[in-house]
């Protein structure tokens, strides 16, 4: 499990960890199903170790990990908007770039739209470059196949994007 | 250069907006725009259908006029131009490219190249020497007497941005170049296109293709008639080579 998306998913409010993982449940669908009921503990455990996150036990009830609270520490914050702002594609995580969006809308800590906007001037300026660079390619060389499959990959990249964008676009609309 | 009131850009828009229809029924196809493109420069619009990126491109070539704003080229205020006036700029200084090509079905493509070079007055020798620098510079030097029902959609649109250049246009518009083509054709165009921005030649294309786009220097998105986010694809602003003539010569 991605940690910044446990942590952004913390910075709406403070939380039960069975309630993240109803919020990841729901933002991933059938993808979220092979996610194991542990694996969250785990992390939210790591993150509170590394002073990212901090907990407290809920009055009166024994202290198990499923009853705590958790809540970004100040360093926790700062590592969310770090995350939000970051644009990275050269690992094709869908999954981490969607559950941003909705970590950033929740929290009201950035524009989704804005976010798709940083993503997709990242992927149309690497588009540029492969695109230059398989043109200059002579037909049917080694090098210009796999520029060719880079390209297609951006293209459908880029495709989802719009996609992303006319989702969170209406979403606006109807709050 | 008339009027010319030290502009930077070759081709300007302010405040630029077109309405249609009116009360409850008001649309604002394009909602207060201003644009600066510089001389050489190939610039690509992208937006969502409906998001205006058609008409913006329609009101900078003088094929339809705004509601409000200004559209200066080469130093010339343009949206106020008589008919008479509006016809010469669009057949002499801008060159445009269709979604649907739209040559003349009868007319070869070395007749449909030079068409517009016989109209702006060329001699018929000239014209068809230009045509066919053209047809070569495209790759279709062996397709001169062809109809364009015996060329292929790629082949059609290859014609159709020559014909756009057959009076050495300061400025190219192209609606969706490659919205009726399939991938191959699409390669071809995308080659001519980065060919001509290599040229030096101010392009400025709207399009939902990611390809076509990133050919461009410069991206701009639209969305409900505004410009929304704007990017340069190249590391910075390119140079700026070609020297801005005005329309007069």
């Amino acid at each position: 499990m991605q940690q910044e998306v446990v942590l952004a998913l913390l910075a709406k409010e403070p939380s039960h960890g069975y309630q993240l993982r109803a919020r990841l449940a729901k933002a991933l669908g059938p993808l979220g199903e092979e996610m194991n009921a542990g694996q969250i503990y785990v992390t939210l455990s790591r993150l509170e170790k590394a002073g990212l996150v901090a907990c407290e036990p809920s009055a009166g009830l024994p202290d198990r990990p499923d009853r705590k609270m958790y809540g970004l520490t100040a360093a926790g914050q700062q590592r969310v908007s770090a995350w939000l702002a970051e644009v990275s594609w050269p690992r094709p995580d869908l999954a981490e770039f969607h559950l941003k969006l909705i970590a950033a809308a929740a929290a009201r800590l950035a524009d989704p739209i804005a976010i798709v906007d940083a993503q997709r001037r990242e992927l149309m300026r690497r588009l540029r470059d492969a695109q230059r660079a398989a043109m200059a390619e002579p037909d049917h060389s080694d090098a210009g196949l796999l520029l060719e499959g880079i390209v297609l990959r951006l293209q459908a990249d880029l495709r989802w994007l719009e996609a992303c964008e006319r989702n969170w676009s209406r979403r606006e609309v109807r709050s | 250069m008339s009027g010319g009131r030290g502009q930077a850009g070759l081709l300007s828009a302010r405040g630029l907006r077109r309405e249609y229809g009116r009360g409850a029924g008001l649309v604002r196809a394009v909602d207060g725009i201003d644009l600066e493109v510089a001389p050489g420069e190939a610039l690509a619009v992208i937006g969502p259908s409906g998001s205006g990126k058609s008409t913006l491109l329609h009101l900078l070539g003088g094929l339809d006029r705004p509601t409000a704003g200004e559209i200066w080229l080469a130093g010339e205020r343009v949206d106020r131009l008589g008919e008479k006036a509006l016809a010469r700029l669009r057949r002499d200084a801008v060159g445009f490219v269709f979604q649907a090509f739209h040559l003349m079905d009868e007319l070869t493509a070395a007749e449909n190249i030079e068409l517009p070079a016989l109209l702006a007055g060329r001699s018929p020798r000239a014209a068809r020497r230009r045509a066919l620098d053209l047809l070569e510079r495209v790759g279709l030097a062996d397709r001169a007497g062809h109809l364009p029902s015996a060329l292929s959609g790629g082949q059609r649109q290859r014609v159709a941005v020559a014909r756009a250049l057959a009076n050495e246009p300061l400025l190219v518009l192209a609606d969706e170049p490659t919205g009726n083509l399939d991938s191959a054709a699409t390669l071809d165009v995308l080659r001519l296109l980065e060919s001509l921005r290599t040229a030096g030649q101010t392009l400025v294309v709207v399009t939902h293709d990611a390809r076509i786009a990133a050919t461009a220097d410069r991206l701009i998105s639209m969305r409900d008639g505004a410009f929304i986010d704007e990017s340069w694809l190249a590391a910075q602003p390119p140079p700026r080579p070609v020297a801005l003539a005005g329309l007069g010569g």
